[in-house]
């Protein structure tokens, strides 16, 4: 899976939590949940959707890379590299 | 047409679930309506037959109205008129009168003349606006500001009003007293995480849930904070149903109940809670959900403030507000350390209970998210 499509599928999610969210003016270096006023219980939905959608294991202590839409395409592009075990 | 919160004065029909001739149990759906808050299923509080259909989808009727008559016993009554909250689920069985008031009189008891004639000039449907004089009576300014009101105002602006009246009447209506307390979390906090490192994703718990199963459950202590007022005074109520203010994301929030909380493990809770605001957030609740919480907990916390300090809803006559986990110095075993601790506040109402109880009941909250294990 590309970083664009990765990116790709996290603003689906995203999408998905907040509708009335405009994602094209989404700051890819700023904090997702401050951008979409989206609370804890929206993030866990999002990290449920993307483990359901990329079968990807997040633990919550990283929660904090996934922080930024940067951030977290990075980390699940780290994520879907590494071995699975 | 139930009675679907304290604020609420008529409500649109949207569909109905069940026809002529359906068997029907208690907590049946039987139609959908419509309000500011959202689309409410309405649940059946008797067995029996449905009969008739009374109204017509898209109709908008007064509180109190019959919807159908169902055929129970081999008696027909009107159904759906007695608000949900009367229904005896365990909760409190004086949120509500016994028999359905009838609609003229409701709407009578509920305006003035002068604001019924400025209503009539104005071509202004009195079943649709919303009282905010004493005991929720419309006034000449109600009609004025539904007249003034764009056609097709939209539901968030409604709600908006709703919320308006209720908080109103309950500022004016209810002597609140506060109290607060720092809890530490670390406890809480370190179980939490520990135990969401060893379970499913989908699976995890969130730190509220924990703040509302130990408010559940101080409440077993001081029981008089479950309640609501009703006809001049306190009924206490034996189930624990605790109203979760959630925020709609385009503004304003609702505050509808989990049910049972003292009697939900974390995990169901957890479940429940998620389902609740999922289906909050898609306009899509029960009416047992808007009429049956015996209090309200407020955890805006994550919007970064440290304490908060609530309105009652009424007829209840207690909020418990939680605000941000924080880390702060802390003194254990006369050293000073970082711990999280959060400010949990209480606003009671002083006819029900007085501040020393309040203090019992925040202790008691405190002294319950020390043992999250037990929770």
């Amino acid at each position: 899976m590309t970083q664009e499509e990765i990116r790709a599928t996290v603003l689906r999610l995203l999408g998905d939590i907040a509708p009335e969210a405009d994602l094209t003016q989404l700051k890819p270096d700023v904090g997702i949940r401050d951008q979409l006023d989206i609370d804890s219980m929206d993030f866990l939905n999002f990290v449920i959707a993307l483990h359901e959608t990329l079968h990807v294991e997040i633990p919550e202590t990283d929660y904090p890379k996934m922080a930024t839409l940067n951030g977290c395409v990075n980390y699940l592009a780290a994520l879907l590299e590494a071995p699975r075990t | 047409m139930p009675i679907l919160g304290a604020d609420m004065t008529a409500g649109t029909l949207v569909a109905w679930r069940k026809h002529p001739g359906d068997r029907v149990q208690r907590g049946d759906i039987v139609a959908e309506v419509e309000t500011e808050k959202g689309l409410i299923e309405i649940e059946i509080f008797v067995n029996g037959i449905i009969e008739k259909l009374l109204i017509e989808p898209g109709t908008t009727v007064p509180v109190g109205t019959a919807l159908a008559t169902i055929r129970e016993e081999g008696v027909a009554v009107p159904v759906a008129a007695p608000p949900a909250a009367a229904i005896p689920t365990g909760g409190p069985t004086a949120l509500a009168p016994a028999m359905p008031v009838p609609a003229a009189e409701m709407a009578r008891r509920r305006i003035s003349p002068a604001a019924r004639k400025l209503a009539a000039e104005l071509r202004v449907d009195v079943a649709t606006v919303r009282g905010t004089g004493a005991a929720g009576a419309i006034t000449r300014e109600d009609i004025e500001r539904t007249a003034a009101a764009p056609a097709g105002t939209d539901r968030w602006a409604r709600l908006r009003q709703t919320i308006a009246a209720a908080m109103t009447r309950s500022k004016r209506e209810i002597p609140h007293y506060y109290v607060g307390t720092t809890i530490e979390m670390h406890a809480a906090m370190t179980w939490l995480a520990q135990q969401n490192s060893q379970r499913p994703i989908s699976e995890r718990l969130l730190h509220s849930v924990l703040l509302i199963k130990a408010v559940a459950l101080a409440l077993r202590e001081i029981p008089e904070l479950n309640a609501v007022w009703a006809n001049g005074q306190a009924a206490p109520s034996q189930a624990v149903h605790v109203g979760v203010a959630i925020s709609l994301r385009q503004g304003g929030l609702v505050a509808p109940a989990l049910h049972d909380v003292d009697r939900q493990t974390l995990s169901e809770l957890m479940r429940n809670l998620r389902d609740l605001v999922q289906r909050v957030r898609a306009g899509s609740l029960r009416s047992s959900e808007l009429t049956d919480p015996t209090i309200t907990v407020t955890n805006i916390g994550e919007q970064g403030v440290e304490t908060v300090f609530g309105i009652i809803y009424p007829p209840q006559v207690a909020i418990v507000g939680f605000g941000k986990v924080v880390e702060r110095p802390w003194s254990v075993g006369g050293q000073i350390v970082p711990r999280p601790v959060l400010t949990a506040t209480l606003s009671a109402d002083h006819r029900v209970t007085d501040g020393h109880r309040g203090a019992r009941f925040l202790a008691a909250v405190d002294r319950l998210l020390q043992e999250p294990s037990r929770l």
